[in-house]
């Protein structure tokens, strides 16, 4: 690969993170090591003074503790087993607790259950709730509110969306066709707070599933009373740090803290704010104007004036989606002509294209998935490792191969839909084939819902514009768009040995056997070039240097309930042992990457109890342990070699980023 | 007297009007959202079929055309939208109800201003006929026809909003502050051309007979004006008024969007890329009454300046 490629992200050396840094070395081997120790690197993670609570002392945070924060557009609902998108996913983060959830940098830790076994087969997972957690109103949250959440989720009548996130569970499929009841999902509620799940494969990437909304509890009596309003202010019981106050629909959300929370003490934040800002230069204007300390994006040509202007604000860091032209498969002239395919792929020059076109630090791409998945790094194709003019020469003699030339060039359409970027890239690569080849590649914008039909039909499409942000972090969820016949393979890709490895991957449990498996898959899948990668996304935002406790982390999720402001940023505040920050950040970097990230280091050790942390009520480890005894699964189980359950990072929604929202300019 | 149940029933007669041309409005509608590639339910998300059905079936788009169709108008007879299939914690009703206000305020505060301002400007420059002051005016309210909303909203934005720090940079909370910029800026191309109207028909009846005669009897100069001159010359921008206004309500879209206002005109243009039927079909209903209603509105104004107009038996 070469250098200079990661330096527009570099240069935001303010505003990037750990986690961010990690991830691109864990991806990108030595060499981004060391640039980015010799560059530095300032976290955003101050180092505080803590006061014995564990809080930071007073004297450094700002008296207003009170966020508003961009949110792009009004949530479509909250009540959280409907939700789609993200807009509402981020508010639900700050209203609800789930079974796990996540760290500031998007580690699966204890949510609503404070720990939890996983069987020997990795189909039984036990959760033990905390005892102290109440709802908004008071109530307990029990192991009944999930059960209740968790079949409600997957109920018919709700028909909510996401409830496929649910389908590994125990007859989750037969639930939601309608061929069993609700009751009949494989939850169950052991006593009051302990709750099991049974699944039908062992799905190592559960845990983070379960910080998604749809699997989040629900307050019975309210749902019950209120029904399709239940998710209006003064109707909302939540489980959350946060509990919705205001509600006026496209103007504001107001989130206040929940005084009954269990970590009430370390929520800092008083109040939240989300604004549904569609136009992003006019959130912009309102945070240069001090009205908003957060946006959810930043306007797509302003990258340099940002860059010199607000350095300390402008966030920019990987996401775990990938962008990529696909091949429809099924249509000439890219039936059963890989050559031809090839030349395509090799043709394009990322490095030019994430500079000069996407120009937001996007990472260029030669694989499937993005990188930032633990324990996972994609295949490395051998023509990566080449010059971008050995792989034109390439390109041209694989070209002249299938039969084109000067005089008889290859001419196809390459469809894509709303939003800058895409046209941007449509272009960009149009004209790079034809500089390369020769190839007539006609543009085709079409309407959001057109474009997704004709992709979906396979029989209009050639070349076509695609993208995949994934639910959770695991190859998997990216790999198994190109199984036969998914709903969403619209490449027409099919491959018996791929289907068969991916069914592997789906029953396989021990980790690095499961890697392994993924690695040849996603090998085999590059070998047979049904898309073209491109680029891995990034998140980019405005955040006021002053809010902290937050950090970027490939799911982009942020929970309100770690943030805080300070009195004065943190550049002024830890401007005395920078240098030392940066020393930890690059050590504790390598450090993460041996323990976390190379392949193969000691992760055939297998943990059945995942971070039980401290029990706050003190008694309740003693409460738990008879309820295990009577289980001779469980007692064996602890002493046994194990799976590595806890390192799934977050999960997102399985949403899709190919268009921007929406496209009225 | 007679004159009066002429009037009655010509409203009545109207209103009655409105029915078929409101049936047809929804027929159309309905099936051209129905036409439009894909539905509500389709995103690059994938939803497995299951889902999918019993999404339908929760919206009874499980059922035939026609059968969907006539639940629709027999909902719609008791004014009743059903509930956004987007925004699923609202009812159409409530969204509606919502964004009108919204809409409404805007729109009509937008409509006052341009309309005094613009008649004035106008009336201003007729009287100053191929003076400097005309041409200057003029000239103004071509560039202000011209520039388009999306270009003056972002640079009164910067200055009035970031640099100065006077208003709210965009968002709504019902404060003046916060409406200053969205009405300012709606108004302004409004202005412009009720201003260009107004001069240019108050120039025609300046030079007509019956104001020479009114010259001739030696009423003052501003007399004339005020009462023989005014409401003639406003005939033609009250006929604009009409459309102007219903214009100014729903197409707002782009106002709303770099203010981020949650009026109506963005549900609209949001509702039909989701293919929100039952949002895109109850804004359509409401914008049909809004503009058939402000025309009729105008047509009455318009007889009670326009003596030549009267909608009584005997004419």
């Amino acid at each position: 690969m070469k250098s200079g490629k990661y330096d527009s992200v570099n240069l935001l050396r303010q505003t990037v993170l750990p986690v961010f840094l990690i991830l691109l070395l864990g991806a990108c081997g030595d060499d981004y090591r060391e640039k980015l120790s010799a560059r530095g690197g300032h976290a955003r993670p101050v180092e505080l003074v803590l006061n014995e609570d564990g809080r930071p002392i007073p004297s450094v945070l700002a008296q207003q503790q009170e966020l508003h924060r961009d949110n792009g557009q009004e949530p479509q609902t909250l009540d959280p087993h409907l939700a789609e998108g993200l807009p509402a996913a981020h508010i639900l983060r700050d209203l609800f607790e789930g079974l796990t959830a996540e760290s500031p940098d998007g580690r699966i830790i204890p949510g609503a259950a404070i720990r939890w076994n996983i069987s020997r087969d990795g189909k039984t997972y036990t959760f033990y709730l905390r005892r102290d957690a109440l709802w908004s109103n008071g109530d307990p949250v029990t192991a009944d509110d999930f059960v209740y959440g968790l079949r409600r989720s997957a109920d018919p009548v709700t028909a909510s969306k996401y409830a496929q996130v649910l389908l590994p569970v125990e007859n989750a499929p037969e639930v939601l066709s309608g061929d069993l009841p609700p009751s009949e999902l494989g939850v169950t509620a052991m006593d009051e707070f302990t709750l099991q799940i049974s699944m039908r494969d062992p799905t190592p990437y559960f845990l983070s599933l379960l910080s998604h909304s749809s699997t989040y509890p629900v307050h019975r009596a309210s749902a019950e009373e209120h029904g399709s309003a239940f998710s209006r202010p003064g109707n909302l019981v939540s489980n959350g740090a946060y509990v919705l106050s205001e509600w006026v629909i496209r103007s504001r959300i107001e989130l206040v803290k929940n005084k009954n929370y269990w970590d009430a003490d370390n929520v800092i934040l008083e109040k939240v704010n989300y604004y549904p800002f569609q136009d992003q230069s006019t959130a912009l204007k309102r945070f240069r104007a001090g009205k908003l300390h957060w946006t959810s994006e930043v306007p797509n040509n302003q990258f340099k004036w940002l860059q010199k202007h607000y350095p300390d604000e402008l966030v920019i860091s990987p996401w775990l989606g990938s962008y990529y032209f696909g091949f429809n498969l099924e249509r000439e002239p890219f039936i059963e002509n890989l050559g031809l395919r090839m030349a395509l792929m090799l043709a394009l020059d990322r490095d030019l294209l994430t500079e000069k076109v996407t120009q937001f630090g996007e990472l260029p791409s030669f694989a499937l998935v993005p990188p930032g998945i633990r324990d996972y790094v994609s295949p490395v194709p051998e023509w990566a490792q080449w010059s971008q003019a050995e792989r034109e020469t390439e390109a041209r003699r694989l070209y002249g191969m299938a039969g084109y030339s000067e005089e008889n060039p290859l001419r196809f359409e390459i469809r894509y839909t709303a939003g800058e970027n895409n046209k941007k890239m449509a272009l960009a690569a149009s004209s790079l084939w034809k500089q390369v080849l020769g190839v007539q590649a006609t543009l085709l914008n079409e309407e959001n819902k057109v474009f997704l039909q004709n992709r979906e039909q396979r029989i209009l499409t050639q070349v076509f514009q695609a993208g995949w942000i994934s639910d959770y972090a695991d190859a998997y969820s990216f790999l198994n768009l190109f199984r036969s016949g998914h709903g969403r393979n619209d490449f027409g890709y099919s491959n018996d040995l791929y289907d068969a490895l991916l069914n592997e991957v789906a029953a396989e449990r021990i980790p690095s056997i499961r890697r392994r498996l993924m690695f040849e898959t996603e090998r085999l899948l590059l070998a047979d070039v049904p898309f073209v990668p491109l680029y891995t996304y990034v998140t980019r935002r405005m955040v006021n240097p002053r809010l902290v406790g937050w950090e970027s982390n490939v799911m982009d999720h942020h929970y309100s309930k770690h943030m805080f402001f300070l009195n004065a940023a943190p550049d002024e505040a830890t401007a005395l042992n920078e240098a030392d920050q940066v020393i930890d950040t690059v050590t504790s970097a390598a450090n993460y990457l041996q323990e976390n990230v190379v392949p193969g280091a000691g992760d055939e050790a297998v943990l059945i109890e995942t971070n039980p942390g401290p029990d706050p009520t003190g008694d309740d480890s003693e409460a738990v342990t008879p309820l295990q005894e009577p289980d001779p699964d469980l007692q064996m189980e602890e002493n046994e070699p194990e799976v590595q359950v806890e390192d799934l990072s977050p999960d997102g929604e399985t949403e899709v980023v190919t268009t921007e929202e929406d496209s009225i300019e | 007297m007679i004159q009066d149940s002429g009037m009655a029933r010509h409203i009545l007669w109207r209103l009655l009007g409105l029915i078929p041309t409101l049936l047809m409005l929804i027929t159309v509608a309905f099936f051209l959202m129905r036409v439009a590639p894909g539905g509500p339910f389709d995103s690059e998300m994938l939803v497995p079929a299951d889902i999918k059905a019993n999404l339908n079936a929760k919206y009874h788009m499980d059922e035939s055309l026609p059968q969907q169709y006539f639940r629709y108008l027999s909902q719609v007879a008791v004014f009743d939208f059903g509930p956004s299939i987007q925004y699923k914690d609202w009812t159409v009703n409530e969204l509606i109800g919502q964004g009108m206000r919204v809409s409404l305020t805007i729109g009509l505060a937008a409509m006052v201003l341009a309309f005094f301002f613009g008649t004035f400007l106008g009336i201003t420059a007729a009287l100053r006929q191929n003076t400097r002051a005309d041409y200057s005016l003029m000239g103004v309210a071509m560039l202000g026809i011209s520039i388009p909303n999306f270009v003056i909203a972002p640079i009164l934005m910067l200055l009035l909003a970031v640099y100065a720090g006077w208003l709210p940079a965009g968002g709504w909370d019902w404060s003046i502050a916060s409406m200053v910029l969205p009405v300012v800026t709606l108004s302004l191309p409004v202005t412009a051309y009720i201003a260009r109207l107004t001069r240019g028909s108050m120039i025609e009846v300046m030079h007509s007979n019956f104001i020479r005669s009114a010259r001739a009897k030696g009423l003052p100069e501003s007399l004339i004006i005020r009462r023989h001159a005014l409401r003639p010359a406003l005939l033609p921008v009250i006929s604009f008024l009409g459309p102007a206004t219903a214009g100014m309500i729903s197409g707002s879209v782009i106002i709303e969007r770099i203010f981020s206002i949650p009026g109506l005109g963005s549900y609209f243009v949001q509702g039909a890329l989701n293919r929100d039927y039952t949002l895109v079909m109850g804004i359509v209903i409401f914008y049909g009454v809004l503009i058939i209603l402000l025309n009729f509105l105008v047509d009455l104004i318009y007889a009670w300046l326009n003596p030549k107009v009267r909608y009584d038996e005997r004419s």
